[in-house]
């Protein structure tokens, strides 16, 4: 029962990082928004591993997860959206077929 | 559980412009039987809805002269939003863009093949100005957080609403999902600030943060979130291509309304909430803002395209705006406003140029076709060189009183003895290089348009009457809120009142 809170945000950094590093080594614009959801993953177990454990008194952490998790829902509604519209428009959803414009 | 709802009273800017989201909605809803049928000749439904573009304007002036008497200082919901004068005169500020934005959009978004989308285009407008008035007034980290992707989300949907051509899909994309990476740092950042102080309310931090490993984690990474959005420049990688591919109005509010909101959410933040970790914070935006105004000058002189090179020149205008913080006093916000709202009006104007030409122009926006502009479009010509010298920071123009402003409080209270006043002082320094960096990038447009010879310069044409109006309020703009005191002395006493 008694899990240490080093052993969560271990999980949590981990996560974070493989979120960064998949966002910026995929060359799949939706391998990328699933990066970014890793990324939001990490955020969440944080905000309830530290309520939970740190300052159970109060829920900010977690209603700051559900509303975390509401938002992030609706950021991919519309991402996934424009990579359709993407994908309508290049034939494609690989990051290199949308390089148009460049210096 | 009862809600006293007269807490609403506390916050009329954004229940006024919640009114106006749903008159527009209704409107819209009501109406678009008729106005979405679309037509190959364009000829059949050509002014079917003109009322609309109007209606949306007054509504929004409506907006501006309910608020712009600044209120008093009041917070609301638990002490989740609070209000002062200055986040008042923020509001105006940017709700004055938002204006400039949908009267010179009439000419874009009235044309037979972008027509149907009309109202799509008010209400996310106006969803996104909900969304940074609730981000500059919020006392809580959750509330910013909702505030600022309120305001970005809806961002992503006007950078692709043209949906059928190439380059905006592909701006719509860099946009959504660098936005959606930069709030995951950012959360990940308020994470530990939670992590290490157990509260979120902005207050209850600033009462008791020190500077722990823990914090200075959640702050570096807080701003890294923040600085993707006002596209400073470790973090500026997609404002080229995003600024590029938008359609041009979209663009222009992008670069003002949008940066200007986000910036005074950091400037109250970093003042506010981590104003104890000061001497953090400091050396991090001096690093920032030296970055910010020289690469993006460097790499604005080999621009050709000149959206592209608006965008160039809003990172280093960004670099400024951010250079007003660090004097970490009253005068900060003071200077900040005062930036925004004379970069709202100089951006804007050269915006309204560039997609007035655009329109007769067949969509190019190349420097090539502005040579010889003068000799064809004399008044189109100087107005664009006015607006370009107030960016450049010319005299008699706004744009040189605000940047003098924002070096006075970048060294403000910074003495030569200390190493950070040192480092003020050199920071403006490079800053004032800078300045005239930029005058030479921006007077390659005036020579282009003066001076360079064009066997076939743009034909005249007559720009619309809304064109001509956004054009008048930016000059109008520029000319006076340099040359007459009381602006400043509005947005200062302003400020003074609500330290």
């Amino acid at each position: 029962m008694n899990i240490p809170v080093e052993y969560f945000i271990a999980l949590s950094t981990l996560l974070f990082f493989i979120g960064v590093f998949g966002f910026v080594t995929r060359r799949n614009l939706v391998a990328m928004l699933i990066s970014i959801e890793l990324i939001l993953n990490s955020v969440d177990i944080n905000f309830a591993v530290f309520n939970r454990i740190l300052f159970p008194a109060q829920f900010e952490g977690f209603f700051f997860t559900l509303f975390s998790i509401g938002v992030s829902a609706a950021e991919t509604a519309v991402a996934l959206a424009i990579i359709i519209n993407v994908y309508r428009n290049y034939h494609s959803d690989q990051v290199n077929s949308i390089e148009n414009m460049k210096f | 559980m009862n809600i006293d709802y007269s807490q609403f009273l506390n916050m009329i800017p954004e229940v006024t412009l919640m009114a106006l989201l749903v008159i527009v909605f209704i409107a819209d809803f009501a109406t678009s039987q008729r106005a979405v049928i679309p037509t190959s000749n364009g000829e059949a439904n050509s002014s079917s809805r003109a009322w609309f573009n109007p209606l949306v304007c007054l509504l929004m002036a409506a907006h501006i002269v309910i608020n712009i008497f600044p209120t008093t200082a009041s917070v609301a919901f638990g002490g989740m939003y609070y209000t002062n004068p200055s986040v008042g005169v923020i509001k105006t500020i940017l709700a004055l863009g938002a204006l400039i934005v949908l009267i010179q959009s009439r000419e874009w978004i009235q044309r037979p093949d972008t027509q149907f989308k009309e109202g799509e285009f008010y209400i996310l407008i106006a969803s996104t100005l909900l969304g940074m008035n609730m981000m500059v007034s919020a006392n809580h980290f959750l509330l910013f957080f909702l505030g600022l992707e309120m305001a970005s989300i809806p961002m992503a949907c006007l950078v692709g609403l043209d949906k059928y051509r190439h380059n905006s899909a592909e701006s719509a994309a860099k946009f959504v999902l660098t936005a959606a990476f930069s709030s995951g740092i950012m959360l990940y950042g308020i994470s530990f600030i939670y992590g290490a102080m157990g509260t979120l309310y902005f207050d209850d931090i600033a009462a008791k943060i020190t500077a722990t490993p823990l914090t200075i984690m959640g702050m570096v990474f807080f701003f890294s979130g923040l600085g993707f959005k006002i596209s400073l420049v470790p973090f500026h990688f997609w404002t080229a291509d995003t600024y590029q591919g938008a359609p041009t109005t979209i663009t222009g509010y992008l670069s003002v309304v949008s940066k200007g909101a986000a910036a005074f959410a950091l400037c109250s933040i970093l003042i506010k909430v981590f104003g104890p970790m000061v001497e953090y914070w400091q050396y991090m935006l001096f690093i920032v803002v030296v970055l910010s105004i020289t690469i993006a000058n460097l790499f604005a002189i080999r621009q050709r395209d000149l959206k592209r090179f608006m965008a160039f020149s809003s990172i280093s205008q960004a670099g400024y705006i951010v250079l007003a913080i660090v004097g970490n006093s009253a005068m900060s916000y003071t200077t900040l406003s005062f930036y925004v709202l004379v970069y709202v009006v100089a951006n804007m104007a050269v915006f309204s140029v560039i997609s007035s030409i655009e329109e007769h122009n067949n969509g190019t926006v190349d420097m090539e076709s502005y040579n010889g502009l003068y000799k064809t479009n004399p008044k189109l010509a100087f107005l664009m060189t006015i607006a370009l010298f107030s960016l450049g920071g010319i005299p008699p123009f706004a744009g040189m009183f605000s940047k003098f402003f924002v070096f006075m409080s970048a060294v403000k209270g910074a003495s030569l003895s200390t190493t950070s006043g040192v480092l003020a002082y050199s920071v403006v320094f490079i800053a004032l290089i800078n300045t005239v960096i930029s005058l030479y990038y921006y007077l390659l447009i005036v020579k282009a348009m003066y001076i360079k010879p064009n066997e076939k310069p743009l034909p005249w044409f007559k720009s619309a009457n809304s064109t001509k109006l956004a054009l008048a309020i930016c000059t109008a703009g520029i000319i006076m809120f340099g040359v007459f005191s009381m602006v400043y002395s509005w947005i200062d006493s302003a400020s003074i009142a609500s330290m």
